[in-house]
């Protein structure tokens, strides 16, 4: 398919704005009269508050305001942006007598400058009765201290929690007898692997500003992925109606699902309530990495069984998701684990069970992180693949060849989808050929006491969330014959102002220049669930397609009568309607003034879409490193990716996207880890101590895509944004194994665990 | 927070140490811990304008003045060129260019911090520290030294003939090291210098003279296996002590390795 | 206390606290380009150039510019748009907020070093994090810039 705008690397439109530093985000339009928003947090992992006494800190000069729990509406809500009903349990108040987790906050204070803010929060005097704390997810469920004891725990679906059992979520999804299937395999695996609450560390912290509009509205302009369920959460949270609240996002510096969730907007929104003053919140660093939305921490026992030959036959799975003290996206999560990772094994699968138990514990609450469970689950049942096949003495990438999910297979534990385009095939030939793998997967000793091996793993994710998600756009004609495209997503720097740009610009037959994109504001944007879930190319796009499809029927219209003949004698060429009988055009730009000019037909269309599957995007990935034995170093020196994710609307901007998650996944890998105190203060609460990978730490990076064509999708594309985060950490695990006969199944993997481990080689 | 009331640029080193004596004042390094901290400073007191900030470079050695950045150290030639590259081997990984430019050689050393690369290269060779107002004192009885209000002027680093050369283990690549190690032979005496151990660097010399017939592999061991059995380690976030105990014995061998190849 | 600097060329005098750094006084005076990413020096979204030297304005004090020159990207627009094209092309700026701490540096680098092999742009730039782009975009549109200039060195 030849394509004049789409399937091209354009620049992003705000490109330029942002690398040349233009003030376009939250802080930079903030007005310097704002007040400034800090939280008291509370140092204990679980304790109720006794005595607030605030004289002291409301003495400070330029202290405008103080609140405690006592001062906050009653009703309780979720922060997770997800479409209502939520599946995540509304076990929230803007602040609780209840103080959850080391973080969790007691008091809002605002202040004129942030020395006053600091200096009254140090003056606070908080007695807290301080409660035993439930720090092991392992031992979290039915654990005679409950998080959540309280009466109004709501979960607004049926999610199999219970708050009186530690449980947000549990259940259990089957195809098969997987027990006799297990039992009559020549070669049954078993392992448990643990992944832990990474953060995603967008460069951009959590922020929000908010003051009263013109009509005495709250206005709130916010660092955020969901303006439409920001305004949802903050209704409920603040009981006042949606129509008095208006939600808006900037450019923002990052989200990578952190921003699925309205982690700080209802502080400082609560405050313009209460003063009337325009109010702002920046969360530091620390607070971000401590009191943020992290990935669900997930141990997960798989059982795989197979025949000598390689054949995969069944995948028994079970994950125990730690959700922390809320349970903002733990239902959900929980499910990819096992829903993106069992289907890569469609091929010969005789039967499957996924079962999970999603707890609470007094620690950081988990959210929405690039993968969103696919991530945990992917490394678990990748490692185990690789396991069995280096157990089996296959080749690891024969055995996928053997069992891997193809084009047009019925997917039973994929919701029973089938996989209408589907190249991992060919990404496993294509990446095995120019990886060279062959020659780099044997083991290398290359002297000092450093080896060279490789690894492999395989990645799927899905394309939004079937039967549930919106996407939206609106197209206007200009005067001159240009468009504007307004958004409800959010293009958080991946670049999807652009690509639905480009999809315009294909529709209409016009250049990516001649459109200007809006987004996102939920006064002015159409719905849109927002930019998660790797909705926003397949869903949103389609919603574009549609509404230029509408925007054409518009115009026909206003045409028709401006030419004197039906709607069916018309053609739409790049700059005009032409009458196929008289040869006549009628000009977009005449058109355009003659839609202002005694006219009913509006020059603009409005379309939504949405969609009863999710095609997922699937991926292969093979790493090398150089391993040094003696203290456990890992370098990566080669990570190779081929990636189906249908038609790249953008290649470059795709290629950006699987770059940056793969080093997202190596980090997860190898440095980022996660500890707590024995009290549950966590430890790495900045980025001193949390170890994103550095572009030293990172070798190179090669992508190439193996494109298959989605029917369901615009110009046939599914997703990207998240399956690439997916495949680094068992492809690493793997290579590490290859390289010193150990297997680990907790990430990271540093050095310290690789030359200190005793062995587990089978 | 870091709350500062006064800042005051001292004009001689009489007023910055006058300045000093108040326990609510510090002198200003590179201000990057500093700044960190939640200390209510009443003055803050800032030495850039004392001409501190320049190598300088004699026939007998290095005279580096405090306000020196780590940076100036990792570029200049002839501090290299007589250590083999090992200062720049030492500082080239903390952080960031940046960093690094913002970092001074004073701060560094003043902290005589657990962690650091600059103590641990310095330490291999003959240094001594200028402090005002006691005069020049050797590093190693400075790094024994409890903190006090004293300034430290300058760094001056002896050209006493020699080799260098630096380990580090690093976890990700610009982070604080999990152990560093420095070994030297100066004038004919060696020295391993095993820092962030995680405590502060300590200097080994070779008084069973394990290395007197030169460095072969055999010798190397030998002298890791002594350093393994001397030198106390413990654990923090980085690394277990047993894990650090671990890399002495390799870090010790590569060193000495590297000075004898 | 007063102050008075050059900031992007301009002389500024301003009063300020003791204890301001010199991040939170650039952006007070209109330089957005500015960022803070953490607390902890770690990640070098507020670079600027002191003296032509690139610094973390978040561990700098306003005071101790005093007197001295300060250049954000602010001033450096037209030296800037002569890369950040190609940075623009591969599509590694991604959400940008790491955008002008990594440009700032990256002039300064090309200042220092003019003709940088691949790795000394990786060791010079380590203090910049990214968490979009992976880092290797941004060192395709550099190493494209520096061909385009007639370099020596490839990749």
């Amino acid at each position: 398919m030849k394509y004049k705008s789409v399937n091209k690397s354009v620049r992003k439109k705000d490109a330029m704005q942002l690398l040349l530093g233009k003030g376009v985000y939250v802080d930079d339009i903030t007005p310097s009269n704002a007040l400034v928003v800090k939280l008291l947090r509370s140092p204990h992992a679980n304790a109720m508050v006794q005595e607030i006494k605030l004289d002291a800190a409301l003495k400070v000069e330029g202290v405008e305001a103080i609140y405690t729990w006592q001062d906050v509406p009653q009703t309780r809500f979720a922060i997770a942006g997800q479409t209502y009903p939520e599946p995540s349990p509304y076990d929230r108040l803007i602040l609780d007598r209840h103080v959850r987790f080391v973080g969790d906050p007691v008091a809002i204070i605002a202040a004129d400058t942030e020395k006053a803010a600091e200096q009254a929060m140090k003056r606070i005097k908080v007695t807290y009765e301080i409660l035993p704390a439930v720090l092991d997810p392992r031992t979290a469920m039915d654990n005679p201290t409950l998080v959540h004891p309280e009466e109004d725990w709501f979960p607004p679906c049926a999610v199999g929690g219970d708050n009186k059992r530690n449980l947000v979520a549990s259940g259990t999804d089957l195809d098969g007898d997987v027990d006799a299937v297990l039992a009559d395999c020549e070669v049954v695996l078993e392992h448990t692997y643990h992944t832990k609450a990474c953060n995603q560390a967008m460069m951009e912290t959590f922020r929000t500003f908010t003051q009263l509009d013109r009509y005495g509205r709250l206005h709130v302009i916010s660092s955020t992925q969901i303006v439409f369920h920001c305004r949802r959460i903050l209704s409920r949270a603040l009981g006042i109606p949606k129509s008095q609240i208006r939600v808006e996002k900037p450019r923002i510096g990052g989200g990578f699902g952190a921003k699925q969730t309205a982690v700080c907007e209802v502080y400082p929104a609560f405050v313009t309530l209460k003063t009337g003053k325009p109010c702002e919140l920046i969360y530091t660093r620390e607070e971000s990495q401590i009191a943020g939305s992290p990935r669900h921490e997930m141990q997960m026992r798989v059982r795989i069984g197979a025949m000598k030959d390689g054949t995969i036959r069944a995948i028994d799975l079970h994950t125990l998701s730690n959700s922390g003290a809320y349970g903002e996206h733990g239902p959900t999560t929980v499910g990819l684990s096992g829903h993106k990772s069992i289907p890569l094994y469609s091929g010969n699968l005789e039967a499957y069970r996924f079962s999970y138990d999603v707890v609470y514990t007094n620690l950081q609450p988990a959210g929405a992180y690039r993968g969103y469970g696919a991530t945990q689950g992917i490394f678990a049942v990748e490692s185990a693949v690789n396991e069995l096949s280096e157990r089996l003495g296959l080749d690891p990438t024969v055995i996928r060849d053997k069992n891997m999910v193809r084009e047009g297979m019925v997917m039973p534990s994929y919701y029973g989808e089938t996989a209408n385009a589907c190249a991992l095939d060919r990404c496993m030939a294509r990446c095995r050929q120019i990886f060279d793998w062959d020659k780099r997967y044997p083991v290398r000793d290359m002297g000092g006491g450093k080896v060279r091996a490789a690894g492999v793993a395989m990645a799927m994710q899905g394309s939004s969330i079937s039967f549930v998600d919106v996407g939206s756009a609106t197209v206007r004609l200009s005067e001159d014959g240009t468009y504007n495209l307004i958004l409800g997503a959010a293009d958080m720097g991946t670049g999807c102002d652009t690509i639905l740009a480009q999809m315009v610009a294909e529709c209409m037959d016009c250049d990516v220049d001649d459109v200007a994109v809006f987004s996102a504001d939920t006064d002015v944007s159409p719905y849109d669930s927002g930019s998660y879930a790797s909705s926003t190319t397949y869903l949103t796009g389609k919603a574009v397609e549609k509404a230029c499809r509408q925007l054409k029927q518009q115009l026909f219209a206003i045409a028709a009568e401006m030419l004197g003949c039906s709607e069916s004698e018309l053609v739409f060429e790049p700059k005009g309607i032409r009458c196929l009988w008289t040869g006549q055009v009628a000009t977009l730009e005449q058109i355009a003034y003659k839609a202002q000019c005694f006219n009913t037909h509006p020059a603009e269309a409005t379309a939504a879409h949405t969609s009863e599957i999710s095609p997922p995007p699937f991926m292969v990935g093979m790493v090398e490193i150089e391993l040094d034995k003696e203290t456990g170093k890992v370098d990566i020196l080669d990570f190779m990716a081929v990636v189906d994710c249908g038609t790249p609307i953008n290649p470059a901007l795709a290629r950006i996207q699987a770059e940056g998650g793969i080093v997202q996944g190596i980090g997860m890998a190898l440095t980022e880890d996660i500890h707590y105190d024995s009290k549950g203060r966590p430890i790495e609460s900045s980025f001193m101590q949390y170890k994103l990978p550095t572009r030293l730490d990172m070798g190179k990076l090669r992508v190439e895509f193996e494109s298959s064509h989605e029917p369901t999708g615009p110009f046939g594309a599914k997703s990207i944004g998240e399956i690439v985060i997916n495949p680094p950490a068992p492809a690493i695990a793997h290579a590490i194994y290859r390289a010193t006969g150990v297997w680990h199944r907790e990430l990271p993997i540093t050095p310290e665990k690789i030359v200190m481990s005793k062995g587990n080689a089978e | 927070m870091l709350t500062i009331k006064n800042y005051v640029r001292a004009q001689s080193l009489e007023e910055a140490y006058a300045l000093n004596q108040s326990r609510r004042s510090k002198i200003l390094g590179g201000m990057l811990w500093l700044k960190m901290s939640d200390l209510r400073l009443q003055t803050a007191i800032d030495l850039c304008d004392l001409g501190l900030d320049t190598i300088e470079e004699t026939d007998e050695c290095f005279s580096i003045g405090c306000m020196t950045s780590l940076r100036s150290l990792e570029k200049h030639e002839g501090l290299n060129a007589y250590t083999g590259g090992a200062v720049r081997a030492a500082v080239r990984d903390i952080v960031g260019v940046q960093f690094r430019n913002c970092a001074t050689v004073g701060g560094s050393l003043f902290g005589r911090f657990g962690f650091s690369d600059v103590l641990t290269v310095l330490l291999s060779m003959d240094c001594l520290v200028e402090l005002y107002p006691e005069g020049l004192v050797s590093l190693k009885e400075f790094a024994a030294m409890k903190r006090n209000n004293s300034i430290l002027v300058r760094l001056v680093i002896r050209k006493t003939p020699g080799k260098f050369s630096y380990q580090a283990m690093r976890a990700q690549k610009t982070d604080f090291p999990v152990l560093t190690c420095a070994a030297s032979c100066v004038a004919g005496e060696y020295r391993v210098v095993l820092g962030a151990r995680p405590m502060k660097a300590m200097v080994l010399r070779d008084e069973q003279g394990i290395l007197k017939q030169g460095i072969c592999e055999e010798s190397a061991k030998a002298f890791a296996d002594f350093a393994t059995s001397v030198t106390p380690t413990g654990s923090n976030i980085r690394g277990s002590a047993a894990y650090r105990t671990h890399l002495v014995r390799v870090l010790t061998r590569r060193a000495l390795q590297e000075l004898g190849g | 206390m007063e102050i008075e600097l050059k900031l992007n060329g301009k002389t500024v005098t301003d009063h300020i606290e003791a204890d301001t750094v010199l991040l939170d006084f650039v952006r007070a005076h209109g330089c957005l380009s500015v960022k803070r990413g953490c607390e902890t020096a770690n990640c070098g979204l507020c670079t600027v150039l002191l003296d032509g030297v690139p610094v973390l304005s978040c561990s700098t004090l306003a005071a101790r510019a005093n007197g001295r020159s300060v250049t954000t990207l602010e001033g450096l627009q037209e030296e800037a748009a002569d890369f950040v094209g190609f940075i623009a092309d591969q599509g590694a700026e991604q959400c940008g907020f790491c955008n002008p701490g990594f440009v700032m540096n990256t002039i300064a680098l090309l200042r220092e070093n003019p003709d940088p092999t691949d790795d000394e742009i990786r060791q010079y730039l380590a203090g910049n994090l990214c968490r979009c782009s992976g880092y290797e975009g941004q060192l395709r549109g550099i190493r494209n810039y520096l061909n385009s200039r007639g370099a020596r060195h490839e990749v």
